[in-house]
């Protein structure tokens, strides 16, 4: 046991953060002295077991971890998203498999031979590069976040909805992504000095397209190639896809077609009528690209339970399109006291931030509440703030304080704190 | 001569000073034609819209065999996204957001068409076509009258009515 176990940092149970900063200290204090024989053996320790395959798979017994609340628009099947299993899964990294998807007209099946990446409009040269011609480019890559526009919009709903974790805010990913800077593809190409933003456009049956400010481009873009190590997958923009580092996932145009440089937006179906927010006096915000400091736990939460009471890990995810996870702070009395959570080891900018804290439940009533700070001093609203000024049923860049209601058979609920 | 002389000295220039960098430059050049298969970027201004045209007579046809199956047959009660009405709504406690109603920019409404739709056949629709059902859905939501005629020229002076409530919430640098 720890010098912390009992050490209350905060109402309803919440236990010192310094249990997590001395993992490992206590074990190895007890000598094992049993002896066992080979009768005692599971039966998966009395013969070898299985051999070597070419890609790997979960345990059998992981059943949990597959995309959730797959939803496609009526007669579509490829128009409409799935969401990343988020309780059932631990640190920074969303294993590509499980990474939500969100695509309006499907997933296109491209021959990265015949594939394309072309540049122009106001460039000196217009290029045109295959895979084979990226290739040979300098890469760089990042652990960065991504997340749709419409995460979490269903806990602006008037009435809380009793639905799972993943469905609320499973619109949320993390993944090393690899490429090349688009930058250096423009230096290739030359921009003329009227040029303020491009238009990217897919692959896919809707060449799906999106205007960027070119001085985001600058800053950070790449034309990613890899995640987590392998090519992308199809549902994630194989061969290619734009990827913006904490701005909102529509804008990071996947199976990256075409990129023409403008002097302004195009105002795109997406920019416009999509992910737009409509505010109470009428007004129609376009263009809310960084998806602002935001965290949710993710253990306990809906479709994780708990068991018996007693000692629990409070878990969750942060992060900011902003910058880097400063702080969380975890409340199990519905925010009348708060804790520090302890943040994991990698605390990356732009990226998910992993954060922990230790909890005694007692049985009773509780509700579970987290709230993140960034680097830049962003506090994460509550679900009123965010509201405000809001027109009904304008739900989109959402990141308010999500609440959950521990009830007295160990349920987790959404609720409205 | 003195241009061939010319260009060829810009591409020494060039050559050199992507050598000098060690990059790759193997960006290859493109041809005007191949780009014009593959440009389908609209500008609120206009600019690159293509050549022909369409009236709402026309396009009611085109939209009966290509949209109704989805949007319905007046654009308000189909399976999917209801294209016409809600005038006057977005401030109400129920906005409905429609292209006659909620988007900003005529042109988006091409753009989106000739992109990608019908959903089943993108790209099947000729671009008098494409103006042609703009037309009808914007004739169907009052904006425009039956015989206007769209094209290039007039597609970008007709004034969505939620046009002047767009705020920017990105500042530009």
């Amino acid at each position: 046991m720890t010098d912390f176990d009992d050490i209350p940092v905060a109402g309803n149970g919440l236990l010192d953060r310094r249990i997590f900063l001395k993992a490992g200290a206590a074990g190895g204090a007890t000598l094992l002295t049993a002896t066992a024989g080979a009768q005692d053996r599971p039966d998966w320790m009395r013969m070898p077991g299985a051999g070597m395959s070419e890609t790997g798979a979960p345990s059998e017994y992981e059943t949990q971890l597959h995309r959730r609340a797959i939803g496609s628009q009526t007669g579509t099947t490829g128009s409409g998203a799935s969401r990343t299993p988020l309780p059932y899964l631990d640190g920074i990294i969303t294993p590509s498999r499980l990474h939500f998807e969100r695509h309006h007209s499907g997933i296109p099946n491209i021959d990265p031979d015949q594939h394309k990446l072309i540049i122009h409009g106001l460039v000196d040269r217009p290029l045109s590069f295959s895979l084979d011609a990226l290739a040979r480019y300098q890469t760089v890559s990042s652990i960065q976040f991504l997340e749709c526009a419409g995460n979490s919009l269903r806990m602006l709903a008037p009435e809380p909805l009793q639905i799972s974790c993943s469905l609320l805010h499973g619109l949320v990913a993390a993944s090393e992504w690899g490429g090349i800077p688009l930058s250096a593809l423009l230096e290739e190409t030359g921009v003329k000095p009227s040029a303020r933003w491009l238009v990217a456009s897919g692959g896919d049956a809707c060449r799906m397209s999106r205007s960027v400010p070119l001085d985001k481009i600058m800053d950070d873009a790449i034309v990613a190639l890899y995640q987590n190590g392998e090519p992308l997958r199809p549902a994630n923009g194989y061969p290619m896809r734009l990827f913006l580092p904490g701005w909102e996932g529509n804008m990071s145009v996947k199976w990256l077609h075409t990129i023409k440089l403008v002097d302004q937006p195009a105002m795109t179906k997406d920019e416009t009528s999509k992910y737009s927010d409509l505010q109470d006096n009428g007004e129609t915000r376009l263009f809310s690209f960084p998806m602002r400091v935001k965290s949710v736990i993710t253990s306990p939460a809906p479709g994780l339970d708990l068991g018996e009471p007693g000692g629990y890990q409070v878990s969750g995810i942060a992060w900011s399109g902003d910058g880097k996870i400063r702080r969380v702070e975890v409340s199990a009395d519905g925010g009348n006291t708060w804790a520090d959570a302890a943040l994991d080891e990698h605390v990356l900018s732009k990226c998910l931030t992993r954060f922990r804290s230790a909890w005694r439940w007692d049985g009773g009533p509780a509700v579970l509440l987290s709230r993140a700070v960034d680097s830049a001093g962003n506090v994460q609203p509550t679900r009123s703030v965010v509201l405000q000024g809001r027109a009904p049923g304008a739900f989109d860049h959402c990141n308010a304080i999500q609440a959950w209601q521990i009830s007295r058979n160990g349920k987790v609920n959404n609720v409205y704190s | 001569m003195f241009i061939r002389s010319a260009l060829f000295t810009a591409l020494v220039i060039f050559t050199c000073s992507v050598m000098a960098g060690e990059k790759p430059g193997l960006g290859k050049a493109i041809s005007m034609e191949e780009l014009a298969k593959v440009d389908y970027t609209v500008l609120p201004n206009g600019y690159g819209l293509p050549e022909g045209s369409g009236n709402a007579e026309n396009g009611a046809v085109v939209y009966a065999q290509n949209c109704l199956a989805c949007h319905g047959e007046d654009g308000t009660d189909g399976l999917n996204d209801r294209l016409v009405g809600g005038l006057g709504s977005l401030t109400t406690d129920k906005p409905v957001k429609t292209v006659g109603s909620y988007w900003p920019y005529a042109t988006t409404l091409f753009d989106y068409v000739r992109r990608a739709m019908p959903y089943q056949a993108p790209g099947s629709l000729t671009n008098n076509q494409v103006y042609a059902v703009t037309a009808y859905i914007l004739f169907l939501n009052g904006i425009v009258e039956e015989d206007a005629q769209l094209n290039a020229q007039t597609l970008p002076n007709v004034k969505m009515p939620n046009r002047d409530n767009v705020v920017w919430d990105y500042q530009p640098e």
